[in-house]
């Protein structure tokens, strides 16, 4: 497996050599921060493309094809014309707040990226507690949303971040139940050592049972988090218009737009991260021709490969299934997803004592 | 017939009985008419508990209202003709909402209409037109002029008071003004633009969090005025405002007008018409549910579900558009049979729409009826007793998913429906899930009278020759058909000329709105839409 | 029965003098390189992602459902991202009847959308008032209320129909300059400005991009 952290090593060696320390990390930051932000919004175009396409295929029809060779350029022209679009400013609202909003959700989408292990020595920052920061960051989008709905001054808006309050506060607590399990069974909150634990085999197959309902109950409630249908209540096209951003245009619309995509590229990041190996490649103990031959695919590639087929996941959940009604969502949450979340860590837990893992 | 002669002489000995196309007719002054009304409804040998419409008349000298009343227990039928007391600039007739519950609405339309104020009637407001509309339109006086109303450029005056005029004991009648929301009420404006609306209806929702407390329906966001048209228009010409009311059940709104002029007319269609015209009904009664079976899955969030659905719509348009020329506003049946021949490829189209009809019903089945999500969404939700869609005069598919067999091709069989075998798809959940399931049978059925028909299209003429300029004796007609939605009636009034005097269409929309606001209370918001939904309301249709 | 359909030639799609001329009065006085490209890249943008809102009142809005249904698949343009908030939509069909209750409504709506902003107005109904302009209740045409910028007659028109107006529309934003020059803005503020709605000054908001809104002096 080709380790990509030579490369930020020999740039780091290069600038140090330069210029004084101080400013070299300066640089690699902006240079981080700045590839990031390109990955963010490609991702991000790709992302609306491929739900267009995959929605497309689900509904029988060809979706985008006339922009570009297969319709591919079809999100940059969209991006293009929302950049450009007229930004409404109303009376009667706290300007403040209502400007605010769309960056807080941008902000936590963003900060999640920092510790996804995009590839091999290919992640921002690794520290000790990687996936507890994660969990922390995600939970800022949550305020946005409330925000938004709260400073637009309108019904649909106050009832749509009500609802996705209650919603992501609820479905946040099965996540990291989930999460939790899987970090007994890595023995660690560091995204590198987690990744590292699944070198021979990844977690799904090695901690079976336990794992597979860890799954389950993660993309379910992941799916909830990034308030996708069937559980798109705060945004309820039928219900409230366009629920808590009906009264944003232009660009601040354009931002809830990308961080739904970028959420939904989280979520099942972390998915791939937890359950399948995150950036390493597919391997079957004892089949080491195989595993040779994993090992040519970059590790970059796998990553998001993994990432956008368990998205392709979510993105089926939400052209198939009709959309739940809030009680319904909170009794799901409350009356079975966390009680079985938390028997789950209590069998996790038996199966790590007794070794009745691979 | 005795029973009724006796009611009525015991009640009011000077109200007088006719026959009048085929039916009894009363006329009863207003003084006697609100305990007339709980007699025809009460006393169990006649058992009126159906109100099919109210239609106002205007005939200068007097004023008043023409109220159809049906039994469900016996199948019979009366009109009751009650003239209105005072002057034109306040007339007066007793209401009866507090007997039909629908009859609460049917009053609004007439007021609307004619400025007859209803007395005892909880919710005296316009229904159609904006508070500040100048005039009665159907007022034969009533100035038609652009000037008199123009155009609107500011928002329309809101209040959260209506009036209710109530009799005083000394026979004073005064108006009283009753609020509809409080000050605390937090009031959501759904409508006239909302995605789940299906058009352009306003609900004003008074909620309590997620609770909704009360509903106040606004209608007349696509009220066209197709009655004050078609009284200005020729027999024929009026057709076609039928295809652009319920644009769904336009074939069966034709063929029910088409009925009514031709009984009026005593003109005799040949069997190849009608056998056309039934089948022309049925396909678009399958396209009809298919979309409703779309927007209902797509208003809850299952959007994949319209595609599937349109597939077939689409295959149905295509059948009509070879023969019909239109995908939509086909204008088909006329007075005397249909405008053109049946396309050469008719019967073939049919016989493959026939072939995959049972493969996609089975899809759908799969695909929302038994998922999970979807049950609990629909059962349970929105639940309509039958005496309540009686009462509201709830009928089509969401009558019979109440347990009320109203289909009028069963029950007042026209045409060559009683020849036809097919059953009446009844449940008794009275849910939104029944009234889908409902529809989804009544999809099986409609194949099952189009493959009875389909290989038996007799040969013949398809129009019969009618004169140039179509004339009707002077009378009075009413005649029921069963649409996409439910009961259609229509009220005819000739005075011999080539135009209509007057034209009232009963729709089947206008109740499943009005009974919206009983459905929701304390429900939630989401189950607003389910009901809204299921009820599949076209508010053209109700609007007109 | 065999039917052969031809496509529109590319030639008789072009024929379109309205925008011809359009054409004609934007181009007068040259443009400057970076800026003329950078208006073509976004115009590029703009005609080539038109969202509509989720509008309709009849039948033409059923018309419009089955636009974006698996055969005519509206999708394919990237016009299906339809929008229910009108803060987020580029154009609005206006698909059906208005009547005196909803012009007010209607009108709301055009107010509350971000420009750039167009109208089609869909339907026989919506271009003059359709088989309904005697009704007491219906508004003859909607360019009453809102500009135009495409008339699509029918009654309803057909979903290819529906394509070759949103192409038509498409075709016209493609034209229009974003920086400087005479755009199509102008002549929509002189329509707002002729009609006049309680409580919105739409003068000042087009005096903010630099234009002085002209006195007018017919009153």
């Amino acid at each position: 497996m080709y380790d990509l952290s030579v490369i930020t090593e020999a740039i780091h060696s290069f600038l140090t050599g330069l210029v004084p320390t101080w400013l070299a990390v300066t640089l690699e930051c902006v240079m981080i921060g700045v590839g990031l932000l390109l990955a963010y919004s490609l991702l991000a175009l790709f992302y609306i493309y491929y739900e267009r396409k995959l929605c497309a295929a689900i509904q029988c029809r060809l979706g985008p094809n006339r922009v570009g060779p297969w319709g591919l350029l079809q999100s940059f022209a969209d991006m293009f014309k929302i950049l450009i679009k007229e930004l409404i400013s109303l009376n009667h609202t706290d300007k403040f707040l209502f400007a605010l909003a769309p960056y807080l959700v941008i902000l936590a989408s963003m900060l999640a990226f920092a510790v996804l292990p995009w590839g091999n020595g290919l992640q921002v920052i690794d520290f000790n507690i990687g996936i507890f920061f994660l969990l922390a960051v995600s939970s800022i989008g949550v305020l946005g949303i409330l925000l938004a709905g709260w400073s637009s001054n309108n019904k649909f808006t106050l009832i749509g971040a009500l609802r996705s309050g209650a919603q992501m506060v609820s479905y946040e607590l099965s996540i990291s139940l989930s999460v939790i399990t899987m970090v007994c069974f890595a023995g660690s909150m560091s995204v590198g050592d987690i990744v590292a634990e699944q070198a021979d085999c990844w977690f799904i197959f090695k901690a079976h049972v336990p794992a597979i309902i860890a799954f389950v109950i993660y993309m379910i409630a992941g799916t909830a988090e990034t308030n996708r249908g069937p559980f798109d209540l705060p945004e309820a096209e039928s219900e409230l218009t366009a629920g808590y951003h009906t009264e944003y245009s232009g660009i601040h619309f354009g931002f809830f737009y990308l961080a739904e995509y970028l959420n939904l590229f989280i979520v099942s990041g972390v998915a791939a991260l937890l359950f399948f190996g995150g950036w390493m490649p597919f391997h079957i103990p004892g089949w080491d021709a195989f595993n040779h031959v994993m090992d040519y695919i970059p590790s970059v590639l796998w990553f998001i490969g993994k990432a956008i087929a368990l998205s392709g996941i979510i993105i089926w959940f939400k052209w198939t299934f009709p959309r739940l009604r809030i009680d319904q969502v909170l009794a799901m949450e409350w009356k079975y997803l966390m009680p079985i979340g938390l028997f789950n860590l209590a069998l996790m837990t038996c199966c790590i004592v007794f070794g009745w893992h691979f | 017939m005795a029973t009724l002669q006796e009611t009525i002489a015991k009640i009011c000995p000077t109200a007088t009985v006719a026959e009048v196309d085929g039916a009894p007719m009363i006329t009863v002054d207003d003084a006697h008419w609100h305990e007339l009304a709980k007699a025809l409804r009460d006393n169990g040998d006649l058992a009126m508990d159906y109100l099919v419409t109210i239609a106002g008349f205007d005939h200068v000298d007097t004023m008043g209202c023409v109220y159809y009343l049906m039994s469900t227990a016996h199948n019979t039928n009366l009109a009751v003709t009650v003239n209105a007391t005072g002057d034109r600039e306040k007339p007066f007739i007793h209401s009866v909402a507090d007997l039909w519950a629908v009859a609460g609405l049917y009053e609004r339309e007439v007021y609307d209409f004619y400025g007859i104020i209803f007395i005892g009637n909880p919710d005296m407001r316009r229904l159609f037109l904006s508070i500040d509309w100048e005039g009665y339109p159907l007022r034969k006086d009533y100035d038609c002029s652009p000037e008199a109303n123009p155009v609107p450029a500011d928002n329309e005056r809101q209040s959260d008071f209506t009036t209710t005029w109530v009799e005083n004991p000394d026979g004073t009648v005064e108006a009283k003004q009753v609020e509809v929301f409080s000050p605390q009420d937090f009031v959501v404006n759904i409508g006239p633009q909302h995605p789940a609306t299906h058009g352009v209806l306003r609900f004003r929702t008074a909620v309590d969090g997620e609770t909704i407390k009360k509903i106040d329906v606004y209608m007349g966001y696509i009220h066209r005025g197709i009655e004050k048209l078609c009284e200005q228009q020729g027999y024929p010409q009026t057709l076609h405002y039928l295809d652009r009311m319920d644009y769904f059940s336009a074939q069966n709104y034709h063929h029910g007008l088409c009925m009514l002029y031709e009984r009026a007319a005593g003109i005799e269609i040949s069997r190849r018409a009608q056998v056309i015209r039934v089948m022309m009904d049925e396909l678009s009664r399958i396209a009809s549910h298919c979309l409703f079976m779309g927007t209902f899955c797509m208003d809850l969030g299952a959007t994949s579900m319209l595609f599937y659905t349109l597939r077939v719509r689409e295959q149905i348009l295509d059948i009509m558009e070879r023969t019909c020329g239109a995908r939509m506003t086909f204008n088909y049946d006329c007075i005397g049979g249909v405008m053109q021949d049946l396309d050469s490829n008719f019967q073939h189209d049919v016989k493959e729409l026939l072939k995959v009809l049972p493969a996609n019903i089975k899809e759908y089945k799969k695909v929302f009826v038994g998922n999970v999500i979807a049950r609990n969404r629909m059962e349970g939700v929105g639940i309509l007793s039958r005496e309540d869609a009686i009462s509201y005069g709830v009928t089509g598919p969401n009558g019979r998913a109440s347990g009320w067999a109203c289909d009028i091709r069963k029950w007042r069989p026209y045409s060559i429906y009683s020849e036809l075998d097919f059953e009446e798809v009844i449940r008794t959940e009275g849910d939104a899930m029944a009234r889908f399931k409902v529809r989804l049978d009544e999809i099986e059925q409609s194949a099952r009278i189009l493959e009875q028909l389909v290989d038996n299209i007799p040969e013949g003429e398809h129009l019969v020759k009618v004169p140039k300029l179509f004339k009707l004796p002077a009378g009075q007609w009413f005649q029921l058909c069963e649409g996409c939605r439910g009961v259609f009636g229509m009220h005819l009034e000739s005075d011999g000329g080539t135009k209509p005097a007057r034209l009232k269409f009963a729709t089947p929309s206008m109740p499943a709105a009005g009974v919206v606001d009983h459905l929701t209370r304390g429900e939630k918001i989401a189950d607003l839409i389910t009901i809204g939904g299921s009820m599949d309301y076209i508010v053209p249709d109700m609007d007109r | 029965m065999e039917v052969t359909a031809q496509g529109v030639p590319y030639e008789a799609f072009k024929d379109n003098e309205y925008i011809e001329s359009l054409v004609k009065e934007l181009q007068e006085n040259g443009t400057n390189v970076v800026v003329g490209s950078l208006d073509k890249l976004i115009n590029w943008g703009r005609s080539n992602s038109l969202w509509p809102l989720t509008f309709a009142t009849s039948c033409c809005g059923i018309e419009f459902v089955s636009l974006g249904a698996a055969r005519y698949d509206m999708a394919r343009f990237g016009w299906e991202v339809a929008r229910s908030s009108p803060r987020q939509a580029d154009f609005i069909m206006v698909a059906g009847t208005i009547v005196h209750r909803m012009a007010p409504v209607l009108r709301r709506l055009y107010d509350q959308m971000a420009e750039p902003k167009y109208v089609i107005a869909t339907g026989a109904c919506a271009v003059s008032g359709g088989p309904f302009r005697n009704s007491y209740h219906v508004v003859k045409g909607v360019d009453q209320i809102i500009p135009v910028d495409v008339y699509l007659p029918g009654c309803p028109p057909r979903p290819e129909a529906m394509i070759y107006s949103i192409m038509q529309l498409s075709r016209k934003v493609k034209v229009e300059r974003f920086f400087g020059g005479v755009n199509r803005q102008q002549k929509q503020a002189d329509f707002l400005r002729e009609h006049p709605v309680e409580g919105v000054n739409d003068a000042a908001d087009f005096n903010t991009d630099g234009r002085q809104a002209p006195v007018s002096d017919k009153q």
